[in-house]
């Protein structure tokens, strides 16, 4: 339940926000309300039910106008939202584990009809074994289609970069798809103190969804989607990647504005950096797992351990010369993946494999170490980071990675 | 004034005779449907019926890939392409998008139509819980118009839900020991669609050999409000194999045998339509095998089969408390 809290606290608040005491999700929907959502579809799946719980009471109340629409299956909820955008409407859909699988179809035909729709998951295992925690392998199935992808950490995370992706996703030089990667229970479910800014600062900062000439309407008679084959298919796959290329700058711009209108948010918008200046190892680690190893970091480098962890925020479009120019410093990087790519180079994990592709070109290559851990929600112990850790520094002494992935706090 | 319009449709008198029906195509050339293709005519007319302020969503299937190649298009109207089970969804999210955008007042205001389209394979086997699903949503005002093939005709004729009874399909080929290889009989999906969708205002079957009666039922579909269907029977050269020329002839003779009854259910009333109603009122149906054997999928038909085939017609006539529409079982005499 949100509780709207009285005091506003010291610092970085602009004077005109709200605090309210809320869950990630109910952040979600505290974002889509003032990004005044015209249509919105749901589908039951823990644990990213709660947003549409959120917003069902919203609309209930009046607080938001939106055509609410609670499908019969995922499949429909996102193609139901698809064919809204296409009228022109701003429109919000999303869904956890097996439920995202579900979409699949209609998660690959959104990137190429360019349809700029902002989804969250609620990233969950997928069954079977049926599980409610979270794993990252139901987003990153859509790594490779062409959408925009981005995990976040914190409640006003969530808030804030719901707003800042439909400012992306609907520039013109973008419009395509995002997915909001949300960890299940430990963000969806948790609350925090979030900042709600006024709808005033929010319509300054995003400007209303024009579909332009790529409108469905009777006044712009224009069909879409026709039967391409190969006569067309690999331009268009082109043009989708061009669109992706060009992310990177609005996805800048976008930053810098949400800073100079709301006075807060990250300076980087690719991934954060804690302790990591003079850090000899590095660990990488997307989502809320950056938690225990924020604790257990500042725990090493109590003992003068030399420490520091990289989240990424940004896995799609990947940013690969800044996250290469981050890990330079570093003599040994070990990356914590939430996910499982079975049979991948050295069974590694998602993320350890981009990674490793990205060093491949850099002028320093240090060891890079994968694990894998807290899959279907296990909690992540401080002993899991201790462990990391401890090899990571063996690896940046002896110069060598070794190549076997770890799994963390695994019962053998 | 926005809140007026909210549901509002276009009121489209029906025609009055194939010399009232208006002149201007919003189906034109730049289609490579098969010759004599009925399901084709269907789209021409169907769009007719509606009118310009019209937006067309077609599933995958013949009337997608066969009618919009890149850079050709025979739409004159906004056309978009949704996958194999979404024309429910497609019409659902376009009809709220617009309604959303125009009780907003972030678009002008106007009834535009909304109608999508999927063969019967994507209508009555993958996409039915969509449909369904869409035909709850009375705020909504759309046509979902299954152009009934008999086949999934585009991947090369496989059978489908919709299928008639032993037919010869890629799927269900004729063979040495298993004569039959599709022995279900095929899907009553109007009549389950009606049924099971009490606020579901239309719901109608039409068959494009009558031209005009069939363009009529577009019109009341759209004109009345909500969610409506229409499930239309659309011979098919190639899956049917037959000469083209004799698609309207194939046509009729589903009609006048009774295979595919023209009625229409409107707020929960029923209504049979031409030979339909004159075969409902007493006027003999016209045995199947004059319309099955016309079709080379059904070469391989034995007399057994024939009969069986009739015989289940005859069921449907003589048994259904509908003919042709609902088939409950009437409840026998004083009881
Ligand atoms: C999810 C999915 N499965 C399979 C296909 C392959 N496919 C393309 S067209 C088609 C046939 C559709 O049949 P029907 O709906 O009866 O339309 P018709 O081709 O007869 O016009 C199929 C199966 C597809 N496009 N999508
Ligand atoms: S296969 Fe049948 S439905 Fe498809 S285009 Fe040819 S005649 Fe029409």
């Amino acid at each position: 339940m949100a509780v709207e809290t009285k005091t506003p606290a010291p610092g970085t608040m602009a004077t005109d926000d709200r605090e309210m005491l809320i869950s990630g999700s109910e952040a979600c929907a505290e974002a889509l309300t003032l990004a005044d959502l015209d249509v919105v579809t749901a589908y039951p799946i823990r644990p990213y039910d709660t947003v549409m719980q959120a917003i069902a009471k919203k609309i209930a109340n009046g607080q938001l106008e939106a055509e609410y629409i609670v499908a019969e299956g995922e499949h429909s909820q996102f193609e139901i939202v698809k064919h809204a955008s296409t009228v022109g409407a701003r429109v919000f859909c999303g869904s956890s584990g097996v439920g995202w699988m579900y979409a699949m179809e209609c998660l690959t035909v959104t990137p190429p009809l360019r349809v700029p729709m902002v989804c969250m998951v609620g990233n969950r295992a997928l069954d079977d074994p049926g599980a409610f925690g979270v794993e990252h392998n139901d987003a990153l199935t859509v790594r490779d289609l062409g959408w925009l992808l981005i995990w976040v950490d914190t409640a006003q995370e969530m808030l804030d970069t719901t707003l800042l992706a439909y400012r992306i996703a609907e520039d013109r030089r973008v419009f395509l798809p995002i997915a909001i990667s949300a960890d299940g229970a430990f963000l969806t479910h948790s609350q925090a103190i979030v900042q709600v800014p006024t709808r005033a600062k929010v319509d300054k900062f995003l400007p209303p969804y024009n579909r332009g000439d790529l409108q469905l309407h009777p006044d712009n008679p224009i069909t879409v989607a026709p039967q391409a084959n190969e006569d067309w298919v690999i331009e268009i796959r082109r043009q989708n990647n061009e669109a992706m290329n060009r992310a990177y700058t609005v996805i800048e711009e976008a930053y810098a504005d949400f800073r100079k209108t709301f006075g807060r948010g990250p300076e980087n918008p690719w991934f954060e950096e804690y302790m990591t200046e003079d850090a000899e190892v590095i660990l990488m680690g997307m989502g809320t797992i950056s938690l225990p190893f924020k604790v257990g970091i500042r725990n090493m480098r109590a003992k003068g351990m030399k420490v520091g962890l990289i989240r990424p925020r940004w896995f799609r479009p990947f940013p690969t010369e800044k996250m290469v120019a981050a890990l330079q410093g570093a003599k040994a990087i070990g990356v914590i993946d939430r996910d499982y790519s079975f049979g991948s180079p050295f069974g590694s994990g998602v993320v350890a494999n981009e990674i490793r592709a990205a060093m491949y070109n850099a002028d320093k290559r240090p060891p890079l170490l994968s694990f894998i851990c807290g899959l279907g929600g296990r909690e992540v112990t401080l002993e899991d980071v201790y462990k990391a850790t401890d090899l990571c520094f063996e690896a940046a002494k002896s110069g060598k990675s070794p190549l076997k992935t770890q799994w963390l706090g695994v019962r053998e | 004034m926005a809140e007026v319009f909210a549901n509002a449709t276009q009121i489209l008198e029906p025609f009055r005779g194939v010399k009232k029906v208006t002149i201007e195509e919003y189906f034109t050339s730049g289609h490579r449907t098969c010759q004599g293709c009925e399901s084709a005519l269907v789209m021409k007319l169907m769009v007719k019926a509606a009118g310009p302020r019209t937006i067309v969503l077609g599933a995958t299937g013949c009337m997608y890939v066969a009618n919009t190649t890149y850079y050709t298009t025979p739409w004159v109207v906004p056309w978009m392409h949704t996958q194999l089970g979404s024309s429910g969804s497609a019409a659902l999210g376009t009809a709220a998008g617009l309604k959303a955008l125009m009780k907003k007042g972030k678009m002008k205001s106007e009834p535009i139509n909304v109608i999508a389209f999927c063969g019967d394979g994507g209508g009555a086997d993958m996409g039915l819980g969509a449909i369904s699903a869409t035909l709850t949503h009375k705020e909504y005002n759309s046509l979902i118009l299954m152009y009934d093939n008999e086949s999934y005709a585009n991947t090369d004729i496989q059978l489908s839900g919709s299928t008639p009874y032993g037919a010869n399909t890629t799927f269900s080929p004729p063979g040495k020991v298993r004569r039959l290889i599709h022995t279900r009989w095929k899907k009553n999906t109007a009549a389950m669609l009606a049924a099971g969708h009490t606020e579901c205002r239309y719901v109608g079957t039409v068959c494009a050999s009558y031209a005009v009666e069939m363009m009529n039922k577009v019109r009341k579909a759209l004109s009345i409000g909500g969610p409506t269907f229409i499930h239309s029977l659309d011979p098919c050269p190639k899956g049917w194999d037959y000469d083209p020329m004799l698609s309207h002839e194939l046509g009729e003779l589903a009609v006048e045998c009774g295979v595919f009854p023209l009625y229409e259910v409107e707020d929960g009333v029923v209504r049979h339509y031409g030979k339909t109603k004159a075969i409902v009122e007493g006027r003999p149906r016209k045995p199947v095998r004059e319309y099955l054997l016309k079709q080379g999928r059904f070469a391989h038909f034995t007399e057994e089969d024939l009969e069986y085939f009739q015989a289940k017609v005859d069921e449907m006539w003589n048994e259904w408390e509908i003919p042709g529409v609902i088939p409950f079982k009437k409840a026998p005499a004083g009881k």
